[in-house]
């Protein structure tokens, strides 16, 4: 279970970061790319949720596992939490977690739990999408203006220590991101010494609390109900 | 096609603009009093008044900034939907409003003015909005009251579109009807789902109604006396029906609707009238209707804010494409 609700979880918190992104892209074209991601996102999530509670047996369904669970029961990765300081980080950020969810949905496509395997074979179609449209617009900005390339370096330089916490596939996912950065003529920055992990065991940055008690806010206002 | 800078004027509604129209080299190819005398549909290539090409790129810009601006009351609501179904479905429509602006703005381009000089007037107040989003979302259930209300106001006025004169317009509006008529569906699930459930939940379907039953009255425009560009655009074949025959076609269809629902219309006077054959109402408060037109609504400054921000943090994202492109 632990770690269906660590792949659902990751999904979650990416749909709810992207679908902000919804009416404020720098045009409409984006404000319907992103949010077409932010959906399939969500889509995964609802299915791995829903199988996360089924193999819990304690009848929690998707809406009690994404509501009514505090920060400290997430598994995501801390990658997906961060806020986006511009659209450089989003792109950057979904460049990142797009090769990995690829990487990790490819597997367990060919793995040995059915169920997982479904919901696997379905989402590792929409990741490869969600990868190609994060390669386009990181060598867009990359090899962009000065502008678009001083943004991006900053993206990359900032969340490339999150990027430590995923630790499945390393090597595969490097070739990946790696080929991604030089196609923008982006350097791969260091990796950091003491990278920050946590979210896999429950321990996130205050930034999640914050995006929780937003999107849990209305559903525990009204304990019980019907929406 | 010598007619640039008037056409430019009459839809921006002030002469300091000065781009121009890649209209040139069009060939007019049949006469525009026939077509319109045939019932039939004007295409780009086809001659036009400039007043018919003026009055139809007001209408459908402003059409298309309705619906992107129409994304920030409901997007608010995202992050904050209640359940996963409903925050899935919610995302899904703001995407869909963006597909329509898209598909409308493409409409306008037909006519020879393009999408950035049309966001330009947008973005400088040049072009209006429907001044319904100029109402703030107070509570989840103002989603549920935008789908049945507004977009039922919506598809009321659109659907006659679907015939108007100009087949670019006609056609998207096809598209669109289709899709705000499945929006309307959710949002009238949703307000029957809070109707039907706890006690809170009810009282806050009842408020939404109750502050959005007339501004959506108001949708429809000013009373048929006061309209400005009614008369010509009927005898044009764009507009179908008055806005007051339109407007009591919604209240007749929302009657038994906010019974199937359990909700009260906020309108003491409302009752069927044996004589009219329809429902007699209050008509919504116009002086309100035209400060809000004026820029004087709750959320005016809000909304256009929000979108020049977007625009703005969005400009090096927009040269970086631009310059990659070039390379």
């Amino acid at each position: 279970m632990t770690d269906v609700l660590a792949l659902a979880d990751d999904a979650l918190v990416a749909a709810q970061r992207l679908a902000w992104w919804c009416s404020r892209a720098h045009d409409l074209e984006e404000d319907i790319a992103l949010a077409n991601i932010a959906l399939d996102q969500l889509g995964a999530a609802r299915l791995l949720l829903t199988y996360a509670g089924e193999l819990e047996g304690a009848g929690r369904d998707e809406d009690a596992l994404a509501y009514l669970r505090g920060p400290d029961e997430f598994r995501n990765c801390l990658l997906v939490e961060l806020p986006d300081e511009d659209f450089a980080w989003a792109i950057t950020r979904l460049l990142f977690l797009s090769a990995h969810q690829w990487l990790r949905y490819g597997e367990l496509a060919a793995g040995p739990d059915p169920r997982l395997a479904e919901i696997a074979a379905r989402a590792v179609k929409e990741s490869a999408y969600h990868l190609d449209h994060a390669r386009l617009w990181t060598k867009r900005l990359g090899d962009g203006t000065p502008e678009s390339r001083r943004r991006m370096t900053a993206a990359v330089a900032g969340l490339w220590p999150f990027t430590l916490e995923l630790v499945e596939n390393r090597a595969a996912w490097l070739e990946i991101v790696d080929g991604a950065l030089a196609d923008a003529t982006l350097e791969r920055p260091a990796d950091p010494a003491d990278p920050p992990t946590g979210g896999r065991a429950g321990r996130h940055t205050p930034h999640l609390a914050a995006l929780l008690e937003e999107m849990q806010s209305l559903h525990r206002a009204h304990p019980g109900v019907t929406w | 096609m010598a007619q640039k800078e008037p056409l430019l004027h009459l839809i921006a509604g002030s002469a300091e603009c000065c781009n121009t129209f890649g209209v040139t080299g069009i060939t007019a190819t049949r006469s525009f009093d026939a077509l319109i005398a045939a019932d039939q549909r004007i295409e780009p290539r086809d001659e036009m008044p400039d007043a018919y090409r003026a009055g139809l790129v007001r209408q459908i810009a402003q059409h298309a900034h309705s619906e992107i601006i129409g994304m920030q009351p409901e997007g608010a609501w995202i992050s904050r939907a209640p359940s996963l179904r409903r925050k899935a479905i919610l995302l899904a429509k703001v995407q869909d409003e963006a597909g329509h602006g898209l598909y409308l703005y493409a409409a306008a381009e037909t006519l020879g003015v393009s999408r950035d000089e049309l966001e330009g007037l947008l973005l400088t107040g040049r072009q209006k909005y429907s001044s319904i989003f100029n109402y703030p979302t107070l509570t989840w259930a103002d989603i549920g009251v935008i789908g049945w209300l507004v977009d039922g106001a919506a598809i009321v006025n659109q659907v006659p579109l679907c015939r108007c004169s100009y087949g670019p317009y006609a056609r998207a509006m096809i598209r669109i009807c289709k899709e705000e008529s499945f929006h309307q569906r959710q949002g009238y699930e949703l307000l029957h789902t809070l109707a039907h459930g706890s006690p809170a939940q009810r009282e806050m379907a009842q408020d939404a109604v109750d502050r959005w039953w007339y501004p959506s009255l108001a949708m429809f425009g000013p009373p048929d006396g006061e309209s400005t560009h009614s008369a010509q655009s009927m005898k044009w074949g764009v507009k179908r029906f008055s806005n007051d025959e339109l407007r009591q076609r919604f209240v007749d269809m929302c009657v038994p609707q906010a019974e199937v629902l359990g909700l009260t219309l906020p309108d003491p006077d409302l009752r069927w009238s044996e004589e009219r054959g329809h429902h007699d109402f209050t008509p919504p408060d116009f002086d309100e209707l035209m400060r809000v037109v004026k820029g004087d609504g709750p959320c005016n400054a809000q909304r256009m804010a929000h979108r020049r921000a977007a625009h703005d943090n969005g400009s090096w994202v927009r040269e970086a494409a631009a310059a990659h492109a070039a390379k």
